[in-house]
């Protein structure tokens, strides 16, 4: 699934810059949902979205360290400003939701994107 | 080739600065992805625990022609109990530190799971020194 098709289903938007042609061609495989950042480094995928209701910058070194390429923050949380600037240096897309993590992965997983299966 | 970086013991917000140091230049040397993956989750789940736990320390994070090998040390409380902080959800850590998205008992397990070596030492009111080896090829 296309980063720009994530958008669009959970109605988010991009809070790190980039604009619509950069979005168009991040090529998702799967997503995670959690706020427990041990266990998202428990979870090895390639392409991955992470979406999480955490708002701190070690959840963007979890996503450096695990080369996840985009997370969406959900529950119309932002982060601060110097999340989304470590976001930027290290080239990890960041999303903003007003849909709660529950929906939002049934919203996605409604449309087609999987997780990890099992274990 | 050894790398060495300080790990302040309340400075949570620039806990990964090492790991992410390290991975860079894993990557700039051509290391393949898979064996980087790996190093780079273990060394980060072992400095959030030198800070979260070890109330700061060092860490040696050293290139050998064949493995990389990641030495940590603190000074800080040591562990009681290593086989039960083993056990995946075992966990000491406080409220505060769950709420930022740790301390959930997966952090040993997961170095453990991403390593070919763990070694642990450790002396209650003196300090613990991790040792963790990934070699480079299968």
């Amino acid at each position: 699934m296309l980063l720009s098709e994530v958008c669009s289903i959970l109605d988010a938007r991009v809070i790190t810059g980039e604009d619509s042609d950069v979005i168009s061609n991040i090529d998702i495989h799967m997503a995670c949902g959690c706020d427990l950042m041990s266990d998202v480094l428990a979870f090895v995928k390639d392409q991955a979205l992470l979406l999480t209701g955490l708002m701190n910058q070690q959840v963007i070194r979890t996503a450096e360290m695990m080369d996840i390429i985009a997370v969406c923050f959900v529950r119309g949380k932002l982060p601060a400003d110097d999340v989304v600037e470590l976001a930027k240096k290290r080239g990890i897309t960041l999303l903003a939701t007003e849909h709660p993590l529950f929906s939002a992965c049934g919203m996605l997983y409604d449309n087609g994107l999987r997780g990890r299966e099992h274990g | 080739m050894v790398k060495h970086y300080e790990i302040s013991g309340t400075d949570f917000a620039n806990a990964g600065e090492a790991s992410s140091d390290f991975k860079a230049m894993l990557k700039k040397i051509g290391v393949p992805t898979d064996v980087i993956r790996k190093v780079s989750i273990a060394m980060y789940e072992a400095e959030i625990n030198t800070v979260i736990h070890g109330q700061g320390g060092y860490c040696d994070a050293e290139l050998q022609p064949d493995r990389v090998i990641i030495t940590f040390t603190d000074n800080g409380p040591g562990i009681e109990d290593i086989e039960r902080a083993m056990q995946a959800g075992y966990s000491t850590a406080t409220d505060e530190i769950r709420n930022l998205g740790f301390g959930a008992g997966m952090g040993l397990p997961n170095i453990k799971k991403y390593t070919d070596d763990m070694q642990i030492e450790s002396e209650v009111g003196k300090g613990t020194t991790v040792v963790l080896t990934i070699k480079l090829f299968k």
